[in-house]
Protein backbone atom coordinates (compact mmCIF):
# COMPACT_ATOMS: atom_id res chain seq x y z
CA UNK A 1 0.00 0.00 0.00
CA UNK A 2 1.29 3.45 -0.83
CA UNK A 3 1.85 6.12 1.80
CA UNK A 4 -1.05 7.71 3.68
CA UNK A 5 -2.47 10.84 2.07
CA UNK A 6 -1.27 14.00 3.82
CA UNK A 7 -2.07 16.72 1.27
CA UNK A 8 -4.75 17.49 -1.26
CA UNK A 9 -5.11 20.09 -3.94
CA UNK A 10 -7.63 22.84 -3.18
CA UNK A 11 -7.18 25.43 -5.90
CA UNK A 12 -9.34 28.53 -6.10
CA UNK A 13 -9.80 29.86 -9.61
CA UNK A 14 -11.82 32.90 -10.62
CA UNK A 15 -12.28 33.68 -14.30
CA UNK A 16 -13.19 37.27 -15.05
CA UNK A 17 -13.84 39.35 -18.13
CA UNK A 18 -12.61 42.82 -17.33
CA UNK A 19 -13.90 45.87 -19.21
CA UNK A 20 -11.06 48.37 -19.50
CA UNK A 21 -13.26 51.48 -19.36
CA UNK A 22 -13.33 54.19 -22.02
CA UNK A 23 -10.09 56.02 -21.12
CA UNK A 24 -7.99 52.86 -20.82
CA UNK A 25 -9.56 51.47 -24.01
CA UNK A 26 -8.44 54.59 -25.91
CA UNK A 27 -4.98 54.29 -24.34
CA UNK A 28 -4.76 50.60 -25.38
CA UNK A 29 -5.92 51.33 -28.94
CA UNK A 30 -3.26 54.05 -29.08
CA UNK A 31 -0.64 51.49 -28.07
CA UNK A 32 -1.80 49.21 -30.91
CA UNK A 33 -0.99 52.02 -33.33
CA UNK A 34 2.32 52.85 -31.64
CA UNK A 35 1.16 55.95 -29.76
CA UNK A 36 1.02 56.83 -26.08
CA UNK A 37 -1.94 58.93 -24.97
CA UNK A 38 -2.37 60.56 -21.58
CA UNK A 39 -5.19 62.74 -20.27
CA UNK A 40 -4.83 66.26 -18.85
CA UNK A 41 -6.78 67.21 -15.73
CA UNK A 42 -8.87 70.36 -16.30
CA UNK A 43 -8.15 71.52 -12.72
CA UNK A 44 -4.54 70.73 -11.81
CA UNK A 45 -3.39 70.50 -15.48
CA UNK A 46 -1.37 67.37 -14.72
CA UNK A 47 -1.10 64.75 -17.46
CA UNK A 48 -1.89 61.24 -16.29
CA UNK A 49 -0.69 58.16 -18.16
CA UNK A 50 -2.11 55.56 -18.33
CA UNK A 51 -5.29 57.67 -18.25
CA UNK A 52 -8.14 56.54 -16.02
CA UNK A 53 -10.87 58.93 -17.09
CA UNK A 54 -10.57 60.88 -13.86
CA UNK A 55 -7.77 62.77 -12.15
CA UNK A 56 -6.40 60.76 -9.22
CA UNK A 57 -5.58 64.01 -7.38
CA UNK A 58 -8.66 66.15 -8.07
CA UNK A 59 -11.23 63.42 -8.71
CA UNK A 60 -12.72 65.30 -11.67
CA UNK A 61 -13.40 63.67 -15.06
CA UNK A 62 -10.56 64.04 -17.57
CA UNK A 63 -11.35 64.41 -21.27
CA UNK A 64 -8.44 66.22 -22.93
CA UNK A 65 -6.15 63.76 -24.67
CA UNK A 66 -2.41 64.42 -24.86
CA UNK A 67 -0.10 62.57 -27.25
CA UNK A 68 3.11 61.77 -25.41
CA UNK A 69 6.54 60.82 -26.74
CA UNK A 70 7.85 57.33 -26.04
CA UNK A 71 10.85 58.64 -24.13
CA UNK A 72 11.12 59.34 -20.43
CA UNK A 73 13.13 59.13 -17.23
CA UNK A 74 13.34 56.33 -14.65
CA UNK A 75 11.99 57.55 -11.31
CA UNK A 76 12.41 54.29 -9.44
CA UNK A 77 13.06 50.65 -10.28
CA UNK A 78 13.12 47.11 -8.97
CA UNK A 79 15.49 44.26 -9.87
CA UNK A 80 13.87 40.83 -9.83
CA UNK A 81 16.34 38.17 -8.66
CA UNK A 82 14.05 35.42 -7.44
CA UNK A 83 12.35 32.84 -9.67
CA UNK A 84 8.55 32.53 -9.49
CA UNK A 85 5.82 30.41 -11.08
CA UNK A 86 4.81 32.56 -14.07
CA UNK A 87 8.28 34.01 -14.68
CA UNK A 88 8.81 34.64 -18.40
CA UNK A 89 12.15 36.49 -18.44
CA UNK A 90 15.66 35.45 -17.59
CA UNK A 91 16.83 36.56 -14.14
CA UNK A 92 17.87 39.08 -13.08
CA UNK A 93 15.70 41.64 -14.82
CA UNK A 94 14.35 45.05 -13.94
CA UNK A 95 11.04 46.88 -13.91
CA UNK A 96 10.85 50.63 -13.53
CA UNK A 97 8.49 53.51 -13.06
CA UNK A 98 9.05 55.75 -16.07
CA UNK A 99 8.06 59.41 -16.20
CA UNK A 100 7.33 60.00 -19.88
CA UNK A 101 8.39 63.42 -21.16
CA UNK A 102 5.40 65.71 -20.72
CA UNK A 103 3.59 63.41 -18.26
CA UNK A 104 3.04 63.91 -14.54
CA UNK A 105 2.45 60.30 -13.56
CA UNK A 106 4.63 57.28 -14.17
CA UNK A 107 4.21 54.20 -16.33
CA UNK A 108 5.49 50.84 -15.12
CA UNK A 109 7.44 48.74 -17.61
CA UNK A 110 10.48 46.53 -18.21
CA UNK A 111 13.97 47.92 -18.68
CA UNK A 112 16.15 45.79 -20.98
CA UNK A 113 19.26 45.98 -23.18
CA UNK A 114 21.35 47.17 -20.22
CA UNK A 115 23.03 45.30 -17.33
CA UNK A 116 20.71 45.61 -14.33
CA UNK A 117 23.57 47.00 -12.22
CA UNK A 118 23.70 50.08 -14.47
CA UNK A 119 20.01 50.97 -14.07
CA UNK A 120 19.55 54.09 -11.94
CA UNK A 121 17.10 56.81 -11.02
CA UNK A 122 17.26 59.62 -13.56
CA UNK A 123 18.33 57.31 -16.40
CA UNK A 124 16.86 58.30 -19.77
CA UNK A 125 14.97 55.57 -21.60
CA UNK A 126 12.92 55.03 -24.75
CA UNK A 127 10.28 52.44 -25.69
CA UNK A 128 11.17 49.49 -27.91
CA UNK A 129 7.93 48.65 -29.71
CA UNK A 130 6.79 45.17 -30.65
CA UNK A 131 6.38 44.38 -34.34
CA UNK A 132 2.84 43.13 -33.85
CA UNK A 133 1.30 45.65 -31.51
CA UNK A 134 -1.55 44.39 -29.35
CA UNK A 135 -3.98 46.81 -27.75
CA UNK A 136 -2.16 46.48 -24.44
CA UNK A 137 1.09 47.52 -22.75
CA UNK A 138 2.64 44.49 -24.44
CA UNK A 139 2.72 46.65 -27.59
CA UNK A 140 5.89 47.99 -25.96
CA UNK A 141 8.40 45.17 -25.52
CA UNK A 142 10.44 47.11 -23.01
CA UNK A 143 12.27 50.40 -22.52
CA UNK A 144 15.99 50.75 -23.13
CA UNK A 145 18.52 53.46 -22.24
CA UNK A 146 18.86 56.29 -24.78
CA UNK A 147 22.42 57.16 -23.78
CA UNK A 148 21.43 60.76 -23.00
CA UNK A 149 22.79 62.34 -19.79
CA UNK A 150 20.79 61.48 -16.65
CA UNK A 151 17.90 63.81 -15.83
CA UNK A 152 17.52 63.49 -12.05
CA UNK A 153 16.22 67.05 -11.69
CA UNK A 154 13.31 66.37 -14.07
CA UNK A 155 11.88 63.68 -11.82
CA UNK A 156 11.99 65.64 -8.57
CA UNK A 157 8.85 64.95 -6.58
CA UNK A 158 8.18 61.68 -8.42
CA UNK A 159 9.94 59.22 -6.10
CA UNK B 1 -20.46 49.91 -25.06
CA UNK B 2 -18.66 48.83 -28.19
CA UNK B 3 -15.81 51.31 -27.72
CA UNK B 4 -14.74 49.66 -24.47
CA UNK B 5 -12.16 46.87 -24.68
CA UNK B 6 -12.45 43.81 -22.51
CA UNK B 7 -9.86 41.25 -21.52
CA UNK B 8 -9.94 37.87 -19.83
CA UNK B 9 -8.43 37.81 -16.38
CA UNK B 10 -7.80 34.73 -14.26
CA UNK B 11 -7.14 34.89 -10.55
CA UNK B 12 -5.90 31.57 -9.25
CA UNK B 13 -4.58 30.37 -5.91
CA UNK B 14 -2.99 26.95 -6.37
CA UNK B 15 -3.33 25.87 -2.75
CA UNK B 16 -2.46 22.49 -1.35
CA UNK B 17 -4.01 21.81 2.03
CA UNK B 18 -2.93 19.33 4.67
CA UNK B 19 -5.53 16.71 5.48
CA UNK B 20 -4.73 16.05 9.12
CA UNK B 21 -4.65 12.44 10.34
CA UNK B 22 -8.38 11.66 10.13
CA UNK B 23 -9.22 12.98 6.64
CA UNK B 24 -5.80 11.69 5.52
CA UNK B 25 -6.87 8.18 6.44
CA UNK B 26 -10.34 8.72 4.89
CA UNK B 27 -8.72 9.82 1.59
CA UNK B 28 -6.20 6.95 1.70
CA UNK B 29 -9.12 4.51 2.03
CA UNK B 30 -10.92 6.10 -0.96
CA UNK B 31 -7.81 5.40 -3.01
CA UNK B 32 -8.35 1.71 -2.12
CA UNK B 33 -12.09 1.91 -2.95
CA UNK B 34 -13.12 1.84 0.68
CA UNK B 35 -15.14 4.35 2.68
CA UNK B 36 -14.36 4.79 6.35
CA UNK B 37 -16.12 6.68 9.10
CA UNK B 38 -15.20 7.32 12.69
CA UNK B 39 -17.14 6.21 15.74
CA UNK B 40 -18.10 8.78 18.39
CA UNK B 41 -18.26 8.12 22.10
CA UNK B 42 -22.03 7.79 21.79
CA UNK B 43 -21.61 5.03 19.20
CA UNK B 44 -22.71 7.14 16.22
CA UNK B 45 -20.60 6.78 13.09
CA UNK B 46 -19.61 9.99 11.31
CA UNK B 47 -18.95 9.94 7.54
CA UNK B 48 -16.89 11.78 6.48
CA UNK B 49 -14.94 11.28 9.72
CA UNK B 50 -14.12 14.16 12.03
CA UNK B 51 -11.16 14.66 14.36
CA UNK B 52 -13.30 15.57 17.35
CA UNK B 53 -16.56 14.27 18.80
CA UNK B 54 -19.17 16.92 17.93
CA UNK B 55 -20.91 16.34 21.29
CA UNK B 56 -18.04 16.00 23.76
CA UNK B 57 -15.08 17.49 21.88
CA UNK B 58 -12.96 14.40 22.60
CA UNK B 59 -10.45 13.19 19.99
CA UNK B 60 -11.77 10.40 17.80
CA UNK B 61 -9.74 7.54 16.33
CA UNK B 62 -11.94 4.41 16.02
CA UNK B 63 -12.38 3.90 12.29
CA UNK B 64 -15.31 1.90 10.91
CA UNK B 65 -15.82 0.66 7.36
CA UNK B 66 -19.14 1.82 5.92
CA UNK B 67 -21.08 1.43 2.69
CA UNK B 68 -20.08 1.44 -0.02
CA UNK B 69 -23.83 1.58 -0.85
CA UNK B 70 -26.29 3.81 0.93
CA UNK B 71 -29.51 5.79 0.58
CA UNK B 72 -30.23 9.32 -0.58
CA UNK B 73 -31.59 11.39 2.30
CA UNK B 74 -32.13 14.60 0.34
CA UNK B 75 -31.14 15.97 -3.05
CA UNK B 76 -31.23 18.89 -5.48
CA UNK B 77 -31.36 18.64 -9.27
CA UNK B 78 -28.67 20.28 -11.40
CA UNK B 79 -30.28 20.69 -14.83
CA UNK B 80 -27.53 22.77 -16.38
CA UNK B 81 -24.07 21.66 -15.21
CA UNK B 82 -21.30 24.23 -15.37
CA UNK B 83 -17.78 23.46 -16.68
CA UNK B 84 -16.27 22.72 -13.26
CA UNK B 85 -19.13 20.54 -12.03
CA UNK B 86 -18.28 16.87 -11.39
CA UNK B 87 -20.57 15.67 -14.19
CA UNK B 88 -21.33 17.33 -17.51
CA UNK B 89 -24.79 15.80 -17.94
CA UNK B 90 -27.71 16.78 -15.67
CA UNK B 91 -27.24 15.19 -12.23
CA UNK B 92 -28.35 15.42 -8.60
CA UNK B 93 -26.42 16.82 -5.67
CA UNK B 94 -27.30 14.51 -2.83
CA UNK B 95 -26.73 13.76 0.82
CA UNK B 96 -26.15 10.02 1.05
CA UNK B 97 -26.29 7.99 4.25
CA UNK B 98 -24.02 5.04 3.68
CA UNK B 99 -24.79 1.65 5.23
CA UNK B 100 -23.45 1.68 8.79
CA UNK B 101 -23.18 5.48 8.96
CA UNK B 102 -25.27 7.86 11.06
CA UNK B 103 -24.48 11.01 9.06
CA UNK B 104 -24.82 11.73 5.35
CA UNK B 105 -22.05 12.41 2.86
CA UNK B 106 -22.42 15.10 0.19
CA UNK B 107 -21.86 13.75 -3.31
CA UNK B 108 -23.52 13.62 -6.71
CA UNK B 109 -25.80 11.01 -8.25
CA UNK B 110 -25.71 10.21 -11.94
CA UNK B 111 -29.24 9.33 -13.03
CA UNK B 112 -30.81 9.76 -16.47
CA UNK B 113 -33.72 11.95 -15.36
CA UNK B 114 -34.82 14.02 -12.41
CA UNK B 115 -37.84 11.74 -11.96
CA UNK B 116 -35.49 8.89 -10.99
CA UNK B 117 -34.37 10.81 -7.91
CA UNK B 118 -36.15 10.37 -4.62
CA UNK B 119 -35.30 10.32 -0.94
CA UNK B 120 -34.61 6.72 0.03
CA UNK B 121 -33.13 5.86 -3.39
CA UNK B 122 -30.45 3.22 -2.96
CA UNK B 123 -27.13 4.18 -4.55
CA UNK B 124 -23.57 2.93 -4.75
CA UNK B 125 -20.33 4.70 -5.61
CA UNK B 126 -18.80 4.71 -9.07
CA UNK B 127 -15.05 4.84 -8.51
CA UNK B 128 -12.70 6.85 -10.64
CA UNK B 129 -10.30 4.59 -12.55
CA UNK B 130 -7.21 6.51 -11.40
CA UNK B 131 -7.55 7.33 -7.72
CA UNK B 132 -5.11 9.61 -5.93
CA UNK B 133 -6.64 9.93 -2.47
CA UNK B 134 -9.14 12.77 -2.63
CA UNK B 135 -12.91 13.28 -2.61
CA UNK B 136 -13.18 13.01 -6.40
CA UNK B 137 -11.96 9.41 -6.23
CA UNK B 138 -15.70 8.84 -5.93
CA UNK B 139 -16.70 9.94 -9.42
CA UNK B 140 -20.36 9.93 -8.39
CA UNK B 141 -23.02 7.61 -7.04
CA UNK B 142 -25.33 5.60 -9.27
CA UNK B 143 -28.50 3.61 -8.69
CA UNK B 144 -27.71 0.33 -6.92
CA UNK B 145 -29.18 -2.64 -8.76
Amino acid sequence: MSDAVKLFKAPIRLEYTIPAGRATSRFCRGLASGRLYGQRCPECKKVNVPPRGACPTCGVPTEEEVLLPDSGTITTFCIINIAFAAQALELPYACASILLDGADSTLFHLIQEVPVAEIRMGMRVRAVWAENKLASLEAIRHFKPTGEPDALASIEGHF
Amino acid sequence: MSDVLTAPYVLEYTYKRSTGPIIGRFFSALRDRRIEGVRCKSGRVLVPPQECDPETGESLSEFVSVGPAGVVTTWAWEADPRPKHPLQTPFAWALIKLDGADTALLSVVDVPTESTMKSGLRVRPRWRAERIGEMRDIECFEVAT
